[in-house]
């Protein structure tokens, strides 16, 4: 595949997020997640939000998703002002959060069940996308029958159902082992490649957000804010080969270095 | 990317999980009729008199000599015992589902719904007499007051169960509160308030008999104090039999109805490990 067959024009949405702060009471206590983010992310591009833990990068996540509602700040979407929940998203978190009750398939159809779109078509599309990261098979089964990389497979399925304009993703791959973590990396970014969506990626895993994005945004310890952002020019979408590849490994350097500057490591 | 996992397991079926069930069920049926027989053996062998521990034949005999008498009563006591068990039900649910939903009611009626139920529910029993007279009534409302505070607790810790993130993602894909409330909370919370209907099918006898010792002219309670003052000690014990018998089929109507509507995944929590209940 040509680099420019890999990049179609991309169907994502484009977010912008301008002077955003978060402050929530703990106990009576005042504690600041995150203050004055700035952050554009435009449509279509893959953009890793990489910090240690407990730096607001989930809290951003939320807020973006409109789960949460900023302190300060607004956030944006192609232009529009967030001021609810933004329905057009697909959001995996860190464990499956499938409902053990439901059948896979009929977890992967869920987002549609919920907009009342046609279940048939649904169905049809649910189960192409579940053949697409092997779990064809797999459709009648329980959650709790699947192990923990099949279910969080199934979760980025139900995410990708409604072909949302911005995939939202918080550590998708933090509880999976390494080998199928490794599998998953591939996964997504071959999703991506084919569908051009908007993602956002937390992790704090430095490889893993180099590996897959076109951007990478550090942020710095609580209270969060942003450190740099690094652009990754590197091929799209990415072969397992880039991980020898000298620019990966200077990318990664760079941002290991500003941690250790701001004393993370 | 190809499936390298083995194949999709057929996911178990209904009539299998029952058959494991019943499976499970043999070992106690067997350890109940060796107590039947160590019993009879006991009271044989060692010569006690049936108007101290009657046999398990006395029994029997005295059961089948008084069956018209004892089903009669057995009906008006299961009468009384099922209206109170269903307006449990009808109450009970909807109340734990209002207590979730509204702040005020959690902080205010559960509370004192807690604190209420330090009220031992026999002592209410003559102020219900008091109040309602001696019909089915009176009876109907204490096995009521004894049943319905399980299905309440159990309605709001399951209810209270759903994790954030299910909630979540039910927003993100557009959930209304009624879809959110359907889709996740109830489902969620169906295996502990089933628990908390099984609890209260078997207190829901208890207070119907309760309500039948304070003032009543029929009813296997009423039975109970008439056998105990003509000294009918084995037909005491065929009543003992009687009321396990009707709390025994409400209980499995419950575990039938559970097991006719719930999906696989949902039918593990037992009553034992539903917590919070007594």
């Amino acid at each position: 595949m040509t680099e420019a067959a890999a990049r179609p024009p991309g169907g994502g949405a484009s977010i912008s997020i301008s002077h955003v702060g978060m402050t929530y009471q703990r106990r009576g206590a005042r504690v600041d997640a995150l203050t004055d983010v700035s952050l554009d992310i435009a449509a279509g591009s893959f953009v890793s939000i990489l910090g240690p833990s407990g730096c607001g990068k989930s809290t951003l996540m939320m807020l973006a998703a409109g789960l949460y509602r900023p302190s300060s700040g607004e956030l944006r979407i192609d232009g529009k002002l967030l001021e609810d929940c933004f329905t057009d998203a697909g959001i995996v978190f860190q464990t499956d959060v499938l409902l053990p009750w439901l059948s896979i398939l009929d977890n992967v159809v869920m987002p549609a069940r919920i907009k009342r779109l046609d279940l048939e078509a649904a169905t049809k599309q649910g189960r192409a996308l579940l053949a697409q990261v092997g779990l064809g098979g797999f459709e009648a089964n329980y959650p709790s029958e699947l192990s923990g990389g099949m279910r969080q497979r199934a979760a980025i399925c139900r995410a990708l159902l409604c072909e949302p304009s911005v995939l939202f993703m918080d550590e998708p791959f933090g509880a999976l082992d390494a080998l199928t973590r490794e599998r998953m990396q591939a996964d997504i970014n071959r999703l991506w490649a084919e569908h051009r969506k908007t993602v956002l990626l937390i992790t704090h895993d430095i490889e893993e957000a180099v590996l897959l994005s076109d951007e990478v945004v550090v942020m710095s310890p609580r209270p969060g804010r942003i450190l740099r952002r690094f652009r990754v020019d590197l091929p799209q979408p990415r072969e397992p080969a880039i991980r020898r590849d000298p620019r990966f490994h200077g990318i990664v350097d760079d941002i290991r270095a500003l941690f250790r500057d701001a004393g993370v490591l | 990317m190809a499936g390298a996992d083995d194949g999709g397991r057929e996911p178990r079926s209904r009539l299998k999980s029952l058959i494991i069930q019943l499976r499970h069920a043999l070992p106690v049926a067997g350890a109940f009729i060796a107590l039947l027989v160590i019993w009879q053996a006991v009271t044989r062998l060692a010569g006690i008199p049936d108007y101290v521990l009657p046999s398990p034949t006395q029994i029997a005999g005295a059961i089948s000599d008084e069956w018209r008498q004892l089903l009669v009563n057995a009906a008006v006591t299961f009468a009384e015992a099922t209206a109170g068990f269903v307006l449990s039900i009808v109450v009970g649910i909807p109340l734990g589902v209002a207590i979730v939903y509204s702040r005020w009611l959690d902080r205010v009626l559960y509370p004192l719904l807690v604190a209420s139920q330090s009220i031992p529910k026999v002592a209410l029993a003559p102020i219900f007499v008091v109040w309602f007279g001696f019909g089915l009534l009176p009876k109907v409302l204490i096995a009521f007051s004894i049943a319905f505070f399980a299905i309440v607790v159990n309605t709001v810790v399951g209810m209270k169960r759903a994790p954030v993130e299910m909630i979540h993602l039910m927003r993100s894909f557009g959930a209304t509160r009624m879809q959110i409330f359907l889709r996740v909370r109830l489902p969620v919370a169906a295996p502990y308030i089933f628990a908390g209907i099984k609890i209260s099918a078997t207190f829901a006898v208890v207070g119907a008999i309760v309500g039948e010792f304070i003032a009543a002219s029929s009813g296997l309670g009423y039975l109970q104090l008439i056998a105990n003052n003509n000294f009918q000690i084995p037909l005491l014990f065929g009543i003992l039999v009687l009321l396990s018998v009707m709390g025994g089929v409400l209980y499995g109507l419950v575990v039938l109805l559970e097991w006719m509507v719930l999906p696989t995944p949902l039918r593990t929590v037992r009553a034992d490990e539903a917590g919070a209940t007594l």
